[in-house]
C-alpha cells in the first residue's frame, strides 16, 4: 500500500464511529463599526512605526518625490501609473520587465506600488500582486518600499478583507500581507525595526471620496 | 532523530537542572511577562474573542473530523496548482523525501524558515547526514545553529539567551559559515540584527533551494499560508528557485474564509501584536513570480495516532501560537529544554506523549509537568482543554503500564477532574500529597508500593511527591498564583 493510501485508511480507522462535525455557521459577531476608517487605518499604520501620509490624488506624484529625495535607483512594477514617479529628481526609475535577478533587485535603493487592499483595525497592506503590484521580489528586496493605497481599497477588518482579495487566488496569484515594515523581537523582546525586508514603510493614503484642500 | 532530543531525561531530573540556571530563568521571566502583556492588551481590544476562540475550535474540529476529504481535497487542489504533493507516515520518510528532492536539484545548500514541523522531524540534522548545509534564517533559530544549541519557545526559540549571550555567539561562529559580523559589534539588539541581515542576505541571494512549513493549508485553493515577522520567510518563499514545504496534515483549513478567524487568533495569541509584520500565501506555482519547482510534503509522524484518541484528538486543534507557554508558571521556571522535545510548555505536555507515545522516560513524565492551574486552557485561542487533556494522559500514563488490572492510580485519576475543577480543593490534596512526601522522607522517587498501587509502581520509579507543592511555594514566593 502506499503512504498516501496508507494514512488516509489510518485517518479512517482513527475516525471511525467519531460524530463528524459540521462547518461553524460563522457567528462570531460583527465587528464593532469604525466612525473613520481613514484616521483608524493612519493611526495603526503608524503604531508599527511605519510613515503614513494622506494625499490628494493629484498630490502622488509629488509626494512620491518628497519621499524618495534620497533614492538614485528605483524600482516600479509593470503596470505602475508612470506618472506616480515622473516626478523624481535624478533617480534612475526602471520598470520590472520580469528578468531582474535578486541580485540585480539588491542594487535598487527603493520601490512603488500600489496595493490591493488596506485592513484598518489592524493596520496592514495586503498585495495581490496585481501588475501595479509587481511580482514579490519587487517589494522585498529594495529597502525603502513606498506604497500607495487609495481610501476607496480600506476596509474596517480582517473578516472584510477576504472578499476583494478571493479573485487574486482564485487566480492562483500570491498575497502579501504587510503590517509596518520587517521586525523582530527575538532578542530579549526588544522590537527591531528592518530585518530582511525593507527597513522602511512609507505609506500613501490617497482620498477618493473626500478630496483634501491643497495643503 | 525525529521527536526526543537525544539522550532526554524525564521532565523532573532536566527541570531539576535547569531550575539551577538563575540567568536562564531571569531571561525567560522577562521575556514571557512582556508578551504576556502584550497579548492581554491587544485580546481586550477585541469585544467578540470568545466567539472568534469558539469559531477556531469549530473549524479546526470540522476539519479533524472531516480529516480524510479535506486532505484528498488538498492535494487535489494544490496538483492543480502546479505543486507535487508527497505524503510522509513518518520523520524518515519525510527527511528522505525532502533530501532527494534537495538532491535533485544538485544543491548543496538550502535556506529555511522557521518551521516546526522540520524541528520535529529533525530535517537539519538528516539534510547535514546527506551533506547539505540548512541554513535557519530566523534570527532565533539563527542563534540558536550558531550556538550549536536547543530551540526552548515555540516563537521565540533563543528566549533563554540574554544580548551578550548573543554577542558572543556570534563573534565567534558567523564567520566559520559566512560573512562575519562587523568588528566591534556591540550587545545592541539593533546592531545584532544587522549583523544577521548582512550575513544572512548573502545566502537569500544565492540560495537555490528553500524550505518551509506552513501555518495554514486551504483544501480549496491550494494556498498554503506562512505567518512570520522578518521577512526571512518572503526571501526564502520568493527568491529561491525550489520550494519545498513540510506540512502536518492537521495544519489544512476549509476555505480561504476560514483565515479571517485564524489571522485575529493568531497575531494576537502569538505576539500580542494586531497583526504580524508579514504573512505570505501561495497557491502552487505563479507563472513569473517566485519558486517554478513547488513541493508539498504532508506529514503524519504520530498525528492519526493523536486523532485515534477521542479526548486527546483536540491537540490537534493547535496552531502554535506559545500563549499557552508564556503564561504556564512551570515553563517559565524551568525553561523550555527539560521537555525534551521541539513542543515545550503545556502544548508540549500533551502533544508530545500523543505524537510518539508514552514508552520513553521523558514522554511518560510530561503529563506531570503542570500544576494544572488552568492558565494554559484560558489563553489558548482554540480552546484547547489543556487541563482535562493532561489528566487524561495521566491517566493513560499509568493504564499502559498496569496491563488491565483496576489501579489506585486509575481510580484517584477517574476522580481528579472534580478535584481540579476547583482549586481549593486541588491544594487541599496537594497538601495531603506533600505531608505523604514528608513521610517518605529523603528518598527521591517511590520504590515498591503496597496495594493496588503495586502494579504502577513496579513498573517505573514514580517521583516522591514534593515536600511543598509549587502552588504552595508559588503563593508563598509570588502571593496570588496568577
Ligand atoms: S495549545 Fe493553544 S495556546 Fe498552546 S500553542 Fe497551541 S494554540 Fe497556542
Amino acid at each position: 500500500m502506499s503512504t498516501r493510501d496508507d494514512m488516509l485508511t489510518r485517518i479512517a480507522a482513527a475516525l471511525e464511529g467519531a460524530d463528524r462535525i459540521p462547518p461553524p455557521q460563522r457567528e462570531y459577531g460583527a465587528t464593532t463599526p469604525l466612525p473613520d476608517i481613514a484616521a483608524t487605518f493612519v493611526e495603526r499604520v503608524e503604531d508599527y512605526r511605519a510613515v503614513v501620509e494622506r494625499v490628494n490624488p493629484e498630490g502622488i506624484t509629488a509626494a512620491v518625490a518628497a519621499t524618495l529625495t534620497r533614492a538614485t535607483r528605483v524600482v516600479v512594477p509593470p503596470g505602475l501609473p508612470r506618472e506616480w514617479v515622473a516626478a523624481l529628481d535624478g533617480a534612475e526609475v526602471v520598470a520590472d520587465d520580469g528578468d531582474l535577478s535578486p541580485d540585480e533587485l539588491d542594487h535598487f535603493d527603493a520601490v512603488v506600488t500600489a496595493a490591493a487592499v488596506g485592513i484598518a483595525v489592524t493596520g496592514t497592506i495586503v498585495l495581490d500582486h496585481g501588475p501595479d503590484q509587481g511580482r514579490r521580489a519587487l517589494s522585498l528586496v529594495p529597502d525603502v518600499h513606498v506604497c500607495v493605497v487609495r481610501e476607496s481599497q480600506l476596509v474596517g477588518d480582517v473578516p472584510e478583507s477576504i472578499a476583494p482579495l478571493r479573485h487574486a487566488v482564485d487566480a492562483g496569484r500570491p498575497l502579501t500581507w504587510i503590517s509596518g515594515p520587517s521586525a523582530t523581537s527575538d532578542i530579549e523582546l526588544e522590537r527591531v525595526e528592518g530585518v530582511h525586508g525593507p527597513r522602511t514603510l512609507h505609506v500613501l493614503l490617497v482620498s477618493t471620496d473626500h478630496p483634501l484642500p491643497p495643503a | 532523530m525525529s521527536g526526543t532530543f537525544i539522550g532526554m531525561p524525564k521532565f523532573q531530573t532536566a527541570a531539576k537542572e535547569a531550575l539551577g540556571n538563575s540567568q536562564q530563568r531571569r531571561n525567560l521571566q522577562h521575556a514571557t511577562g512582556t508578551i504576556r502583556r502584550k497579548r492581554a492588551g491587544v485580546v481586550d481590544e477585541l469585544n467578540n474573542w470568545d466567539e472568534l476562540r469558539q469559531a477556531g475550535a469549530a473549524i479546526k474540529d470540522n476539519v479533524l473530523s472531516h480529516l480524510d476529504t479535506y486532505l484528498v481535497q488538498l492535494e487535489e487542489s494544490l496538483t492543480q496548482a502546479g505543486a507535487t504533493v508527497h505524503w510522509a507516515a513518518d520523520a524518515e520518510e519525510a527527511n528522505r523525501i525532502v533530501t532527494s528532492l534537495v538532491r535533485a536539484t544538485g544543491a548543496e545548500e538550502v535556506v529555511k524558515v522557521k518551521s516546526m514541523a522540520t524541528q520535529e522531524i529533525g530535517l537539519n540534522e538528516a539534510l547535514e547526514v546527506a551533506g547539505i548545509n540548512a541554513w535557519e534564517t530566523d534570527l532565533a533559530e539563527l542563534i540558536v545553529q550558531l550556538g550549536h544549541d536547543k530551540p526552548s519557545h515555540i516563537l521565540v526559540p533563543a528566549i533563554h539567551r540574554n544580548r551578550a549571550e548573543i554577542r558572543e555567539i556570534f563573534l565567534r561562529e558567523m564567520g566559520q559559515v559566512g560573512t562575519p559580523p562587523p568588528t566591534g559589534l556591540t550587545s545592541n539588539p539593533r546592531e545584532l540584527a544587522e549583523a544577521a541581515r548582512v550575513h544572512l542576505r548573502e545566502k537569500f541571494l544565492r540560495a537555490k533551494v528553500a524550505i518551509s512549513g506552513a501555518n495554514f493549508a486551504i483544501a480549496e485553493t491550494g494556498t498554503l499560508v506562512v505567518v512570520e515577522s522578518e521577512g526571512n520567510g518572503r526571501m526564502c518563499l520568493t527568491l529561491p528557485e525550489t520550494l519545498i514545504s513540510v506540512v502536518g496534515i492537521e495544519k489544512v483549513l476549509p476555505t480561504l474564509e476560514d483565515l479571517e478567524v485564524f489571522m485575529q487568533l493568531l497575531p494576537r495569541s502569538s505576539t500580542g501584536e494586531r497583526m504580524n509584520p508579514y504573512t505570505s500565501t501561495w497557491t502552487g506555482i505563479t507563472p513569473g513570480d517566485g519558486p517554478q519547482d513547488v513541493h508539498v510534503v504532508l506529514l503524519d509522524n504520530g498525528r492519526t495516532d493523536a486523532l485515534a484518541d477521542q479526548v486527546g484528538r483536540q491537540a490537534l486543534r493547535c496552531i502554535r501560537c506559545s500563549a499557552c507557554l508564556n503564561v504556564c508558571p512551570v515553563y517559565q521556571r524551568v525553561g523550555g529544554h527539560a521537555y525534551g522535545s521541539v513542543y515545550p510548555g503545556p502544548i508540549g505536555a500533551i502533544l508530545n506523549p500523543q505524537l510518539r507515545g508514552t514508552t520513553s522516560d521523558v514522554d511518560q513524565s510530561l503529563p506531570y509537568a503542570s500544576s494544572l492551574c488552568g492558565a494554559c486552557g484560558d489563553v489558548c485561542p482554540v480552546n484547547i482543554e489543556i487541563p482535562e487533556l493532561l489528566v487524561h494522559l495521566r491517566t493513560r500514563v499509568v493504564d499502559e503500564h498496569r496491563g488491565g488490572i483496576p489501579s489506585g492510580e486509575q481510580i484517584a485519576m477517574k476522580g481528579a477532574a472534580w478535584m481540579f475543577s476547583d482549586h481549593r480543593r486541588w491544594e487541599k490534596a496537594q497538601k495531603g500529597a506533600e505531608l505523604s512526601g514528608r513521610a517518605l522522607g529523603k528518598k527521591d522517587t517511590i520504590g515498591r508500593l503496597p496495594g493496588p498501587l503495586s502494579a504502577w509502581s513496579d513498573a517505573r520509579d514514580a517521583p516522591t511527591p514534593p515536600a511543598e507543592s509549587f502552588r504552595s511555594w508559588w503563593k508563598r514566593e509570588k502571593g496570588d498564583p496568577r
